[in-house]
């Protein structure tokens, strides 16, 4: 089999380029459904909805060409929430449909919500094939490790030994790290963030939203009812300085009170571990580079998350890479093959018909 | 020396070899000189679902059978008037297909100890009296065509694998075909590799001059052209017709297509097809599993594209859960579903029609889905626009049954007039269609048409109808989620009844039963669906050439079943299903009109073929005349009948 180069992929374009805007001035309000809000009271996923109805006027993007799209589990009911084109589809296969979509439709802000349940268990394989495509969507990967819809069984990104409905006497399988898996399927845009931090959410799914490519956000996502307090290390006012790894593209990898902490790298394994800034000076530390098209870096980064109880984790953009995306390069084919052989019409209809061995009765 | 050339109405030539020794391009080629020439023409290929197994063996047999007349024919034959065995394990492995008197053509050259083994065979055919009921021409083809190509230098290999093209010579002098297609042919193809070309140009035109030249072969045979409706002709294959009907459906509709699909056997060939024709705006996505083939071609389809997947049973079996996602969401999306042998696995190469009850009710819950199945290799044109209006109009998932016969087989198709072609109309909404509270516009997602009952094809990007759909169970007219009883009671009746009033599209059941007209037509009914109506129409002349009288229906649409069926059902006093599964058609006709339709079933991975199931038809006459069924001299293993 041989192999060809792909001419002229379509490169440093925004991920929005090709979605229309908006003339009027857009409010929270008009992302609003009617539809009643129905999740549990102190659900994390009320702040994200929040956030998103927060931040996408400022997108500036026509109502009508931003479509949500949802598998199932408590965040997936989400598309239900906003005055956008919307579908609740089947557990697993939202990135599978955002696919067909995108690809068909380049004139659409498509986003994917997902749970840690619905991306990488049932899903899982659906959700590795869009990173390696990169195709043009953002993925929204609410992680509350646990399965809140079903009544708190636990999830793909629970713990080993989590005790839970269906697993009296502890889970015996190992978590999955969401960024690290997103990492090793070569996902070019990367990130993780917390519910409870507004900014960083905003700021993040800003970033994520105009990423040319497959985007990625995990969110931390609280499930008062089924595995509440998941996340409290990063969210304590007073401890949160010490554990959350805080990821600037270009800067030291530098936290804790005072900027005690940072992140250095072993020079035989690679692997990054938190350290003393005192004990090895500032120009030990590693210099975050989200842009490095090698995502080695970006990988060891996200092994500093703990497997077990969360105590400390990097947030942040872990990587941010261009590269061609599998939706553009697919319509370019189709405007190749139109633009060299002329668009099919009746006369090309009836010329393919016929082929080239045809014979007449009189 | 003169010849003699002896005029025949048909031919049924199989060529057989080694899954390596390119029997199917063999067979394609003749099939191809033979279309040229104007016979009409039925072929079956059958081949192993190794891709290369062992050479030599039973196993790796590979064979093409192309049935070709002066007249119009249904099916590609049941038995060979000429074999042509490239080796010993082609040899036994079609012998008992070879009725006596018929004429064999085998390469000897493999013909020793070892192979003669490995292809189970204790002592040599050709020697020991085992083909004496047969005009055997023994040659060894090999060293031939080794000889004939011997100043292109080629690896012995490579100049033996030549062979193919040399008994293709030959058999096209003996039937009178055409060489120059084939010669293009073969120079395109090989036109890269100048040696290899010349040297299979070569061996088929030595091939031809041995025929001319050897006084072995003492007759030529002659099949007029057949006397067919006239126009411009061409062969095809089902799924290259069923690729076909995608790009005119495409065209037709205005919709840009988009095929999700999973490499599969045998539909496959329907992805490769589409994947070349891009400049007919076709998108083809080769998707990580058959879940995201659908999923993204109903992605596709929310967008307002033409939604399409490829694939065989157990893919379907895959895509169940999207497809009763698609009912929900009322979008358009064909699922072609080319059956081969189940369950599981199964026989990935051979046909089977056992897919039917699957598609009816393969899903959770009551989600109904129509159903449309194409009756022959071109009809796959006709059928897959049928099936693509169907969906586009009424808003739904339609499932398209080919099988792996029609896929791979081949017929003369009377090209379409373009311009013939029906519109599809989209009819997309593009302004609210309900009066909201404040008097302003308002979009009911699922206010249905009064006609149709279909919903509304809002797609993103039009203004003022935002809206979400999905699985949940949607109220009546806004589509909001809705775990209402009455509602959801509601809606399931809705959604079977969208599917019902199909019906009201379809046009009258062509019932052949030529002595109706003058009041003197059949008692007995052969209703049959999909890839049969070959050999069903082949059995029903057979026995009218006994002059009994017996009349047939060739279903197309399996879902909803046309409206005048029960009608035609109650006018005959006996109702003969055949079927390649265990009776899953006639489950349907018993259920659903309370009639006591006989199945007869075949499950062997290979179609009907048309002399058993004649044998059949006569049998159940029989008993409507009240004498037994069976005679003795009709017992065929094939053949049963109940009793
Ligand atoms: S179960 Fe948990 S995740 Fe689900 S809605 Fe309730 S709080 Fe939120």
């Amino acid at each position: 089999m041989t192999a060809v180069d792909l001419p002229g992929p379509v490169l440093a374009r925004d991920g929005l380029a090709d979605v229309p805007t908006s003339d009027d001035t857009q409010t929270r309000k008009d992302y609003a459904s009617d539809q009643e809000v129905r999740w549990c009271p102190g659900c994390g996923d009320y702040i994200v909805l929040n956030a998103v109805q927060g931040f996408l006027p400022d997108l500036g993007l026509r109502r009508e060409n931003i479509v949500f799209v949802s598998g199932i589990g408590c965040s997936s009911r989400f598309p239900y929430y906003l005055d956008t084109y919307g579908m609740h589809s089947i557990h697993g296969r939202a990135p599978a449909i955002a696919t067909g979509l995108a690809i068909t439709r380049p004139d659409l802000s498509v986003w994917v919500v997902t749970g840690d349940g619905d991306a990488l268990s049932i899903g899982g394989n659906h959700l590795i094939h869009a990173l390696r495509r990169n195709v043009n969507l953002t993925i929204l990967l609410f992680n509350n490790r646990i399965y809140g819809l079903t009544k708190g069984q636990y999830s793909p990104t629970s713990e080993t030994g989590k005790v839970t409905k269906s697993t009296p006497l502890g889970s015996v399988d190992r978590p999955f790290n969401p960024v690290s898996l997103a990492l090793g399927a070569e996902g070019t845009f990367v990130a993780r963030t917390i519910d409870s931090d507004r900014a960083h959410l905003t700021e993040v799914l800003r970033a994520a939203a105009s990423h040319r490519g497959t985007s990625i956000v995990e969110i931390y996502q609280n499930c008062p009812i089924f595995n509440d307090g998941a996340f409290d290390a990063f969210k304590d006012k007073n401890s949160r300085e010490a554990t959350v790894i805080s990821l600037r593209h270009g800067e030291p990898v530098r936290f804790g009170p005072d900027g005690a902490l940072g992140v250095t790298r072993d020079s035989v394994t690679g692997s990054m571990r938190v350290v003393e800034v005192a004990d090895v000076g500032e120009s030990a530390l590693v210099v975050h580079d989200a842009a490095a098209d090698d995502p080695s870096s970006a990988f060891a980064l996200s092994r500093l998350t703990d497997a077990g109880a969360l105590q400390q984790s990097p947030i942040g953009i872990f990587r941010q890479v261009e590269q061609p995306t599998y939706d553009d390069l697919a319509r370019q084919q189709v405007a190749t093959a139109q633009g060299t052989e002329g668009a099919g019409d009746s006369a090309g209809l009836a010329a393919l018909l016929a082929g080239t061995d045809t014979w007449t009765v009189a | 020396m003169t010849r003699q050339v002896k005029q025949l109405d048909r031919v049924i030539i199989r060529f057989a070899g080694d899954s390596g020794d390119g029997m199917q391009l063999t067979g394609d080629r003749f099939t191809q000189d033979t279309a040229a020439f104007g016979n009409d023409l039925s072929t079956l290929p059958n081949f192993p679902a190794e891709i290369r197994a062992p050479a030599g063996t039973m196993a790796g047999v590979s064979s093409f059978q192309v049935h070709f007349a002066d007249h119009d024919i249904l099916t590609p034959g049941d038995a060979p008037d000429v074999l042509v065995a490239m080796n010993p394990a082609a040899l036994r492995a079609n012998l008992g297909d070879v009725p006596r008197g018929a004429t064999i053509i085998v390469d000897t050259h493999d013909f020793s100890a070892r192979n003669l083994a490995k292809a189970g065979y204790t002592e040599n055919p050709l020697t020991n009296g085992t083909l004496t009921q047969f005009r055997v021409h023994a040659v060894d083809l090999t060293t031939l065509t080794v000889e004939a190509v011997k100043e292109f230098g080629l690896t012995r290999k490579d100049a033996s694998r030549a062979k193919n093209m040399f008994a293709l010579g030959l058999l096209s002098w003996m039937y009178g075909r055409p060489t120059e297609p084939t010669t293009e042919f073969l120079t395109t193809r090989f036109g890269a590799k100048p040696t290899l070309r010349d040297a299979n140009v070569t061996a088929f035109r030595t091939g031809w001059n041995f025929g001319e030249t050897t006084e072995a072969f003492a007759v030529t045979y002659e099949i007029k052209p057949a006397a067919m409706p006239s126009g411009r002709y061409r062969n095809v294959t089902g799924n290259a017709a069923l690729a076909f009907g995608l790009i005119a459906a495409g065209q037709q509709s205005g919709l840009p297509v988009f095929l999700g699909s999973y490499p599969i056997t045998p539909a496959s060939d329907i992805l490769h097809e589409l994947s070349k024709h891009k400049r007919f705006g076709v998108t083809t996505f080769q998707a990580e599993d058959e879940i995201a083939g659908v999923g993204a071609a109903l992605g596709a389809a929310f967008g307002g594209a033409l939604g399409v997947t490829t694939t065989s049973g157990p893919g379907v079996c895959l895509k169940s859960e999207t497809l009763g996602l698609a009912v929900m969401l009322e979008l358009p999306l064909l699922v072609c579903d080319i059956q081969r042998g189940g369950p599981s696995t199964g026989l990935p190469t051979k046909t089977e029609q056992s897919d039917l009850l699957q598609a009816m009710f393969g899903r959770n819950g009551e989600a109904p889905l129509p159903i449309v199945a194409p009756r022959s290799p071109a009809d796959c044109f006709d059928a897959t626009l049928e099936a693509v209006r169907i969906a586009v109009t009424y808003r739904t998932p339609v499932m398209l049954l080919s099988d792996g016969s029609l896929a791979n087989g081949s017929e003369p198709w009377l090209l379409p007039d373009v311009a013939d072609l029906a519109p599809i109309d989209p009819d997309f909404a593009t302004a609210p269609n309900a009066r909201a509270d404040d008097g302003g516009g308002s979009f009911l997602p699922y206010l249905r048409d009064e006609d149709t009952l279909a919903r509304p094809w809002a797609v993103p990007g039009t203004p003022g109808l935002m809206n979400r759909v999905g699985g949940l169970e949607k109220a009546d007219r806004t589509g909001d989620i809705s775990y209402d009883p009455d509602n959801h009671d509601l809606m399931v009746r809705t959604r079977q009844a969208k599917v019902d009033v199909i019906a009201r599209s379809l046009p009258p059941t062509e019932v052949d039963d030529p002595g109706a007209e003058l009041g003197r037509g059949a008692r007995m009914l052969v209703v049959g669906w999909g890839s049969t109506y070959g050999a069903i129409g082949a059995a029903v002349r057979r026995v009218r050439r006994d002059r009994r009288q017996v009349a047939q229906v060739h279903l197309r649409h399996l879902n909803p079943l046309p409206p005048d069926l029960g009608e035609i059902l109650a006018r005959y006093d006996r109702v003969v299903v055949p079927e390649m599964n265990l009776g899953q058609l006639a489950l349907l006709l018993r259920g659903r009109y309370l009639v006591d339709a006989l199945s007869h079933t075949q499950v062997s991975g290979m179609p009907f073929k048309a002399a058993p199931l004649a044998d059949v038809l006569r049998g159940h006459l029989r008993q409507l005349d009240g004498q037994p069924a069976v005679q003795h001299s009709e017992r065929h293993p094939a053949a049963g009948v109940p009793a």
